[in-house]
């Protein structure tokens, strides 16, 4: 490896554009980022700074217009959309603002599908699921279905569905953004916990600076480029 | 199987539309079964009837007699091995929808005539001794529960006796058939009996059905009886036996393509409907299928899993389908048997149903599925 270990994530002239029609929209342009293994890193900015492009990229559901990212010391910028699915099956978690939990299913159950893609027998993927369960507090709940569950008791079956086929990277996406206050503050001491004792570097994008405030340290985006907060100051 | 799970939580996010769907594709398959068996019986009635036998009836309609003196005169014609005559004998047994064929025969010509059916040789000589006696098949006899010894009343209608009431045959026994799937429903008595006893028409009969020798084109010998009674006053037409069950089969109407129009409009209907089923639920599911990508599910498991769903459904609408026609057809099946004899839903019909099943599975689903493939989670999750 040519990389600092201690690196995970690594954006190197970083550009993305959109075109429709005959408008092109420059959304991210020559951006540079590196973030440490263990990081906890608050991404903010204004709506439409090109945030959740940023996230999508490192999370391998999109592809740059030029430039390069690499995780874990590996390429993933320039791998086919089949390649990406099973790299992201093992290496991402994601939390979006949205929980999107299959209705149907119990929490247990909607934890378990990430597992349903491994080689995993029966009792192991159960073995999984109920130690993210406990992790992330709703072992009393497996059996429920999401209409039986709170907006943050949702949130966190999100999470450990995120988390239970024990990617190192944590990807969230306004996380807290459908919470209220206190709800909000018990997922982000959430994502506290899995930072600091389950070893999850996150990142996580959000517009609320008391979210910020649970980071390691935050960067903003702005016109397309990361500035520090003191910069920005 | 461990994706089960995921056909489950797609097919029962809607419990309402997914069952109203199901039901309907269960009554499509229901009369597909059917349908198919009742299409099957008739052309069971044309199949079994072997091409080395001719009819010959009168030229004008199949209820003009003919003189009996005919059937000598028919069997010096070259290429005819063998003879007999058939007479519709009509008549109620003890209530009108108690439907079977009756035949006055000539015991020994019948059954060279027709190798297939299987009398013993003690049932045939005590039929010869005693002249009231009557034949029934197997299957007639149990349908009605007869044993030997039985007396039979049958009231007349076409045929009365000189003498007036009922006519009453003596059951001595059974015939059975080599031919599988071909229910014995007939019932036979001695046809000198008959002609001695009816109120007129003494000497006539119904028609003449003809084996013909093998080697021999049976349309020659056809023309060749038609010819010998042209211009008397009993002209004959002679037609294959399979002609003549299927011109019978013409005057209840195409069937088969009657059945065939509304099979066709049905499956349409069914395509339509389940296509527009599964179309919704992948409308709704954007995000949910969406999800599943950023798990790890690639592009091509999305668009099985999707076929898989429509054909989960279809196959299971389809099994419960075949499933209710068999009873169906098999219940009917002795209601109808005088009628339509050897009604069934064969394993080839079942098997063809369940094969249009899946395959209408594969069709609906192909484009919802795709569509679910080609989603792009960027785009889902911006709503
Ligand atoms: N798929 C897309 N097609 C066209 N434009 C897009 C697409 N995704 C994002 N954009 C545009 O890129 C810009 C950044 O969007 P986004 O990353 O969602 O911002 P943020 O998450 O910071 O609010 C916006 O102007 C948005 O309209
Ligand atoms: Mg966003």
């Amino acid at each position: 490896m040519n990389n600092n270990d201690k690196t995970l994530v690594k954006l190197d002239g970083l550009s993305k554009q959109y075109t429709r029609g005959k408008i092109t929209v420059e959304v991210l342009d020559g951006l540079h980022l590196s973030v440490d293994r263990g990081d906890f890193l608050a991404l903010m900015g204004p709506s439409g700074s090109g945030k959740s492009t940023l996230l999508n990229l490192i999370g391998g559901l999109d592809q740059p217009t030029s430039g390069s990212i690499e995780i874990a010391g590996q390429r993933v910028d320039n791998l086919s959309a089949s390649e990406l699915a099973s790299w992201r099956a093992t290496h991402i978690g994601f939390v979006f603002q949205f929980y999107n939990l299959l209705p149907v299913l119990t929490a247990h159950r909607n934890i378990e599908l990430p597992l349903l893609l491994t080689h995993l027998s029966r009792k192991q993927r159960k073995q999984h699921v109920e130690a993210v369960l406990e992790i992330v507090g709703l072992a009393d709940r497996a059996h429920h279905r999401p209409a039986e569950l709170s907006g943050g008791e949702q949130q966190r079956v999100a999470i450990a569905r995120a988390v239970v086929s024990d990617a190192t990277l944590l990807v969230c996406d306004e996380p807290t953004g459908d919470l209220d206050r206190d709800t909000a503050d018990e997922i982000l001491e959430l994502l506290g916990l899995l930072n600091r004792d389950h070893d999850k570097t996150v990142i996580m994008v959000t517009h609320d600076p008391k979210a910020a405030e649970h980071a390691s340290h935050t960067l903003h985006l702005d016109k397309g480029t990361l500035v520090t907060g003191e910069e920005l100051a | 199987m461990k994706y089960l799970i995921l056909l489950w939580a797609g097919l029962a996010r809607r419990k309402v539309r997914t069952t109203l769907t199901l039901l309907s594709v269960i009554v499509a398959f229901l009369l597909f079964g059917t349908l198919r068996s009742v299409v099957d019986a008739f052309n069971i009635g044309v199949e079994i009837a072997g091409a080395d036998r001719l009819i010959t009836s009168g030229k004008y309609s199949i209820i003009e007699l003919l003189p009996i003196s005919y059937l000598n005169r028919i069997e010096s014609i070259e290429g005819v091995e063998s003879i007999t005559h058939q007479t519709w004998f009509g008549g109620t047994y003890k209530d009108p929808t108690n439907f079977f064929p009756r035949w006055p025969v000539d015991i020994d010509r019948h059954l060279t005539v027709f190798p297939e059916l299987i009398v013993p040789p003690e049932v045939v000589q005590a039929f010869k001794r005693n002249r009231q006696a009557a034949i029934a098949g197997r299957d007639l006899a149990e349908q009605y529960g007869w044993k030997v010894g039985d007396r039979i009343p049958i009231i007349a209608d076409i045929w009365p006796q000189a003498r007036g009431g009922a006519w009453e045959f003596d059951l001595i026994g059974t015939f059975d058939t080599t031919l599988e799937g071909s229910p014995t429903l007939e019932f036979w008595m001695n046809y000198d009996y008959f002609d001695e006893a009816r109120a007129f028409a003494q000497g006539l009969v119904g028609w003449f059905t003809v084996k013909v020798a093998k080697g021999t084109e049976a349309q020659d010998v056809a023309r060749n009886i038609d010819a010998m009674f042209a211009n008397s006053s009993n002209e004959t037409k002679t037609s294959t036996e399979k002609q003549f069950t299927l011109s019978f089969a013409k005057q209840m109407g195409d069937i088969g393509l009657i059945m065939t129009g509304i099979l066709a409009a049905v499956f349409f209907t069914i395509v339509l409907l389940t296509g527009n089923t599964m179309a919704q639920s992948i409308r709704e599911r954007v995000p949910e299928l969406a999800v599943l990508k950023t798990l790890g599910y690639t592009n091509g498991g999305v668009l099985a899993l999707v076929i898989a769903e429509s054909t989960l459904l279809t196959a299971v609408g389809g099994a419960i389908g075949l499933g209710l026609s068999t009873l169906l057809v098999t219940t009917m099946g002795d209601a109808l048997a005088s009628f339509v004899p050897g009604i069934t839903n064969s394993v080839q019909n079942i098997a063809l149903g369940f094969a249009v099943a899946v395959l209408l599975g594969l069709v609906v689903g192909f484009v919802p599925a795709l569509r679910a493939m080609r989603l792009r989670i960027v785009d889902a999750m911006r709503g």
